[in-house]
């Protein structure tokens, strides 16, 4: 392993020690230092909005909390879902007296995690309402939704929950803003190349040379197939297909598209892909609003890359406008 | 009738948590095959600060549960955290008040213990999880305790059984965890919360019939 780290079971505490130092006019650690929070947190007369999610996939999580962004963001180690405790504590440091919204994805750990916590909050008399995300068309069908995992469609998620928080909405209204925005996102993964967790020294899946992971998780979790790997042409138009085909939108309809790398692809090379999913979405009828190509919710050193496409109503278009400021690109 | 004192039996919890201490690197071996292979390292750091926390003043086998439920539950996050949370919190709760543990609390103990896996977590028998070993080890020991009046018996019941399901796992696909998207490709391997649930299991078990071979000679 070429690595920068001092010592494996500590990588997430360094890291982020290292992220609050670099944006202390956005962030701030919590008393627990497994919770970042927004430098202004609790804003008063606003609601609550925060997720929470193993490390390793930076600029997510810790990198939305900011300004109309999230409010707090609990941390877990590497791949893994933070404690209860921790996402409890980021409901209470971003409780500003309206309730608590928790906006999270869709895995095993998470699920049970924010169910205690939502419970330890209520004992204090906090009401804490969830949305979880389930975007991966790949892993698992349509007719099993719940079962899907959360992936990039998260980042669009917080974007509009926060934004509906940061104009004045009830705890209610950012809970159905953050519902429809991920209802309205369908997300594809492929992978090139497998990650390493510090803590393990190697790497716990392989992809072949010449060979992609089409359907690939946030934690590598495998595809739905493994195919030659093609031209980024024809990558870019599958992964366009893939969503487009489950999402099933009518035509002149106004999406916005989010490509993100893994972690280890050169940031040219999403444009390359983007050049083909524009082609491919505007030869459906489709409009496209707004696109968003960068690293945004990367795999460790994953090499690979996931699509994201929502569907835009008036209300959607108007909340992912609303200007942020917050350490992550958006 | 066969009993041991919840007073004294603290130190039960600290060789589990030894135990799990020593198959750090085993436990992360079998995860690697199907998971993120972190099990061994995740579990080992919970139960070593368990027990640095419960080291000194001797506690009883309820408290010394309820601090390492209490350490699992707030310090460790992933599925693992909550849920032998939940399992050692659940065990804690039903012996709380208990004097004396006959065989008969021992089993209200387990059925609590399995009760709260199964209020946070979905998963049954067959999914490929902990409750592969807890729930036969729970099956078990009843099993022989109404056929016969003998607590150690069945105590030595329950880890045949917990070790059987454990290894029934090497059959499963898994159905639910991060090792369930493997489909197919999981089965064929240990699933490692099964595993290290029979390693728990083993030692509660050790644990107390070593007690009540020394409160009750025979």
């Amino acid at each position: 392993m070429q690595r920068f780290i001092n010592n494996p079971d500590l990588v997430v505490d360094d890291t982020v020690r290292g992220f609050v130092k670099a944006h202390r006019d956005l962030v701030k650690l919590g008393e627990n230092p497994k919770v970042v929070a927004f430098a202004q947190a609790p804003i008063r007369g606003k609601v609550g909005v925060i997720t929470g999610g193993g490390s390793g996939h930076e600029p997510a999580f810790i990198g939305y909390v900011g300004r109309n962004m999230l409010d707090a963001v609990a941390v877990g180690e590497i791949f893994s879902s933070p404690t209860a405790k921790s996402f409890h504590d980021a409901m209470k440091i971003a409780d500003g007296g309206r309730g608590v919204v928790c906006l999270y994805g869709n895995y095993a750990g998470d699920n049970m995690n924010v169910k205690m916590a939502v419970k330890m909050a209520a004992k204090d008399g906090l009401e804490v309402l969830t949305v979880v995300a389930n975007d991966d068309v790949c892993s698992a069908p349509p007719s099993e939704r719940e079962k899907r995992r959360g992936v990039a469609g998260e980042i669009l998620m917080w974007k509009c929950g926060a934004a509906k928080a940061a104009l004045g909405g009830t705890a209610r209204e950012v809970q159905a803003a953050a519902q429809k925005a991920i209802d309205n996102s369908r997300s594809i993964g492929v992978g090139l190349g497998p990650c390493t967790l510090p803590a393990v020294g190697h790497p716990n899946f392989s992809i072949e040379a010449g060979k992609m992971e089409v359907g690939i998780g946030h934690h590598g979790e495998p595809g739905t197939r493994v195919e030659p790997l093609k031209k980024a042409a024809e990558v870019g138009r599958d992964m366009a297909k893939a969503v487009l085909d489950d999402h099933n939108l009518p035509a002149g309809t106004e999406v916005a598209v989010l490509i993100s790398g893994l972690g280890a692809t050169p940031t040219n090379e999403l444009y390359i892909l983007n050049d083909a999913v524009d082609d491919e979405v505007r030869g459906r009828g489709l409009t496209i609003a707004r696109t968003y190509v960068g690293n945004f919710f990367t795999s460790l050193e994953m090499v690979g890359a996931t699509l994201t496409i929502m569907a835009l109503d008036a209300e959607l278009k108007e909340l992912l406008a609303v200007a942020v400021a917050c350490p992550a690109p958006l | 009738m066969q009993t041991f004192s919840n007073a004294g039996s603290g130190d039960i919890v600290l060789a589990i948590a030894q135990r799990i201490v020593e198959n750090r690197g085993y436990l992360s071996d079998i995860d690697g095959l199907i998971g993120d292979g972190d099990h061994g390292v995740n579990m080992a750091k919970g139960f070593s600060l368990a027990a640095e926390r419960l080291r000194g003043e001797p506690k009883s086998l309820a408290a010394s549960l309820a601090a390492l439920g209490d350490v699992l539950m707030t310090e460790i996050g992933g599925s693992m955290g909550p849920l032998y949370g939940m399992m050692f919190s659940g065990f804690a709760d039903a012996l709380d008040g208990v004097e004396e543990i006959d065989a008969a609390a021992f089993e209200r103990m387990l059925r609590h213990g399995l009760e709260e896996v199964q209020s946070i977590g979905d998963a049954k028998v067959g999914d490929k999880t902990l409750i592969d070993a807890l729930a036969p080890a729970l099956q078990a020991f009843a099993a022989a305790s109404a056929k016969r009046d003998d607590f150690a018996a069945a105590l030595d019941a329950l880890v045949v059984a917990a070790e059987k399901g454990r290894d029934s796992t090497i059959g499963l696909v898994a159905k639910i965890g991060r090792a369930s998207r493997l489909g197919e490709r999981s089965r064929g391997v240990l699933d490692p919360g099964a595993t290290s649930c029979a390693i728990i299991l083993r030692s509660l078990a050790e644990g107390a019939k070593a007690k009540l071979g020394a409160s009750n000679p025979q």
